[in-house]
């Protein structure tokens, strides 16, 4: 085909010209499929959630519908102690999450970024929970931790511990049970995307700073953790979202339970709109859940100075 | 900045050294960390990873009753009575026609727009980039009930096509930003050449880019048919009709059961886990390399 084209050179500029000329309308027709099912499935439902939040909202009792003004928002924050609950639990539960996930992934990437015998192995092992689902981390985790047949009574059995324990439903240790099993399949994706950016440190940073006598741990700190920077910035972010919004796990695994111990305010939210049938009251959660993310992304971003070394 | 001051002014005493001994010194310095410091943390978090993959094995393979911790004698008679008596049968169909079919409407939709954000300079394209990036805050939890609404005045409750539609709009910001960096990592000047050999842009782009963008592609589209494998919320929700539910679904009605059938459970999990499995040994090599090219860069 090129050569083609070669031989009948003559025609070739206008078609260049045509190719150039195209664009105008070309980038708009691109990026439409795209658009159309944005505006259609993200935003038209981000605006319905927004009108319904200024609603009194509720299919089965129908004859309190309609407009109430900002009665919502006055009840989620003068009386609702479930809302403040759940909000405090959520951003306890990011924050070790995204933590922890960081703390162990970066441990991890560093690791397998080495050169050893079985690398190639080590990794795929290590990164295998990444594709697990939300509900089949739940579905491994309520084997491990069952009263019956679970791992305590293989502890019991070795002494440690009691027979029929279930750290699920014993409110004091759901937490980091819960904790565990996020982490289990958490710490992959950091790992993941760390050692993807290692991938770009330059060799000769390293071997400079290894002429300079700079010990291990000085090169991580000075070399490999500010190339680091932007991804881990970045990660952290996607991530502290993404457990915030997602309810797979504790939706599955503990239900919110026990006692409403492990209710998240997504979780909250879920069960006021689905159980309760409260449209209004859930759509005005999800605005004040809106603005809270954004406001925390705004200020995580400008703290850490993301993109920083430009000013 | 930094970076690349330290690398410009970095090879030189290299090179102004270079007497052997020294360079192999450092070399096994940096290079060699001690075994033992490799091994131990490795090995402690393989046994953390993979003893919950060993348990649902274990679940699976040994007969109802049984305490072993070896499954042995194995039994296939979990995954007998979960693939018929539980429907997973059913389940797995469906779950692959939403995966497919998210992976190949993510690919192409993310394709088309990815190409005009990485070629183009556009009136709308900013305010588009923005709208990219904010729609990664807006929780497809919360969304459930508009979009319910919106699903149910389609006619499209109980239809997978609401899966379908739902999965692919969530995966697609990302998956677009990703191939549009993927896109500019392939010179233009490439396509240009191949315009001037005659190619029109669509041919341009199919015997030039596209070869390029297979690692990038190949991440995208298993994240994509991965994603929606995995995701239940949206299942659960505008899917009430048993024969139209999928894998994850199946997952929590077996949990959530009053006495949990826990050999069905694993059997169940297991037949979750295998596309998953497969499509992850065989795109990890791409993964990394998928990910740095098309990650962080601008």
């Amino acid at each position: 085909m090129a050569q083609a084209a070669a031989v009948a050179k003559p025609p070739a500029p206008p078609r260049r010209r045509r190719a150039s000329a195209t664009p105008r309308r070309l980038p708009y027709l691109l990026i439409a499929p795209a658009a159309l099912l944005m505006l259609g499935f993200i935003a038209y439902p981000v605006i319905s959630v927004f009108y319904y939040s200024l609603q009194n909202y509720n299919p089965t009792k129908p004859w309190r519908n309609g407009y109430a003004g900002f009665d919502n928002f006055v009840q989620i924050f003068t009386k609702d102690p479930q809302f403040w609950d759940t909000l405090t639990f959520s951003a306890k539960w990011v924050f070790v999450e995204v933590g922890l996930q960081l703390l162990f992934g970066l441990a991890l990437a560093l690791i397998v970024n080495q050169t050893f015998v079985g690398r190639g192995l080590g990794r795929a092992m290590v990164f295998s929970p990444w594709a697990v689902s939300g509900v089949l981390t739940s579905a491994i985790w309520v084997l491990l931790y069952n009263s019956q047949t679970g791992i305590t009574r293989y502890l019991a059995d070795m002494g440690i511990g009691s027979y029929g324990t279930s750290w699920l439903s014993d409110t004091s240790t759901v937490f980091s049970a819960a904790v565990v099993a996020d982490l289990w399949r958490g710490v992959p994706f950091f790992a993941i995307l760390i050692l993807a950016d290692l991938q770009s440190v330059s060799k000769d940073l390293y071997e400079a700073a290894e002429v300079d006598g700079a010990s291990r741990f000085k090169q991580f700190w000075h070399i490999t953790l500010p190339h680091l920077k932007d991804a881990i910035i970045l990660s952290t972010l996607l991530r502290a979202v993404w457990e915030f919004n997602n309810v797979d796990l504790l939706y599955t695994l503990t239900g919110g339970g026990p006692a409403g111990e492990t209710t998240t305010l997504p979780l909250y939210i879920a069960n006021t709109s689905v159980d309760a049938h409260n449209f209004g009251y859930a759509s005005a959660l999800t605005t004040v859940a809106f603005v809270i993310l954004l406001f925390c992304s705004m200020v995580y971003l400008r703290l850490s100075k993301f993109g920083g070394g430009s000013k | 900045m930094i970076t690349k001051e330290a690398t410009e002014v970095a090879p030189a005493p290299v090179r102004e050294t270079p007497e052997p001994p020294r360079s192999v010194k450092h070399r096994r310095s940096w290079d060699e960390v001690p075994r033992w410091q490799i091994y131990t943390p490795l090995s402690i978090y393989l046994v953390f990873t993979l003893i919950p993959f060993y348990w649902i094995l274990l679940f699976a393979l040994r007969p109802a009753g049984s305490t072993s911790l070896v499954p042995w004698p194995i039994t296939f008679d979990h995954f007998k009575k979960v693939w018929t008596e539980r429907a997973f049968g059913t389940y797995f169909e469906n779950s692959v026609y939403v995966g497919l079919a998210t992976l190949v409407m993510t690919t192409l939709v993310a394709l088309a727009g990815g190409y005009a954000l990485a070629r183009f300079d556009f009136k709308v394209k900013n305010a588009f980039m923005l709208a990219l990036l904010c729609s990664q805050f807006v929780p497809g939890a919360l969304l459930l009930v508009p979009l319910f609404e919106i699903f149910a005045e389609l006619k499209m409750i109980n239809s997978l096509g609401s899966v379908i539609i739902a999965e692919t709009v969530f995966q697609l910001p990302l998956s677009m930003i990703l191939i549009s960096n993927f896109i500019k990592n392939v010179p233009y000047s490439l396509e240009e050449a191949a315009w001037v050999d005659g190619c029109n842009r669509m041919t341009a782009f199919r015997i030039v880019v596209l070869p390029l963008l297979r690692p990038g592609l190949i991440a995208v589209g298993s994240f994509a048919f991965v994603h929606s494998w995995n995701h239940f919320l949206f299942a659960l929700m505008f899917l009430n009709n048993q024969n139209k539910q999928t894998i994850p679904v199946g997952l929590n009605t077996l949990m959530s059961a009053d006495s949990v059938d826990l050999g069905a459970l694993a059997a169940g999990g297991i037949i979750a886990a295998v596309p998953v499995v497969i499509v992850f040994a065989f795109i990890q090599k791409w993964l990394i390399t998928g990910f740095s090219a098309g990650a962080v860069k601008g």
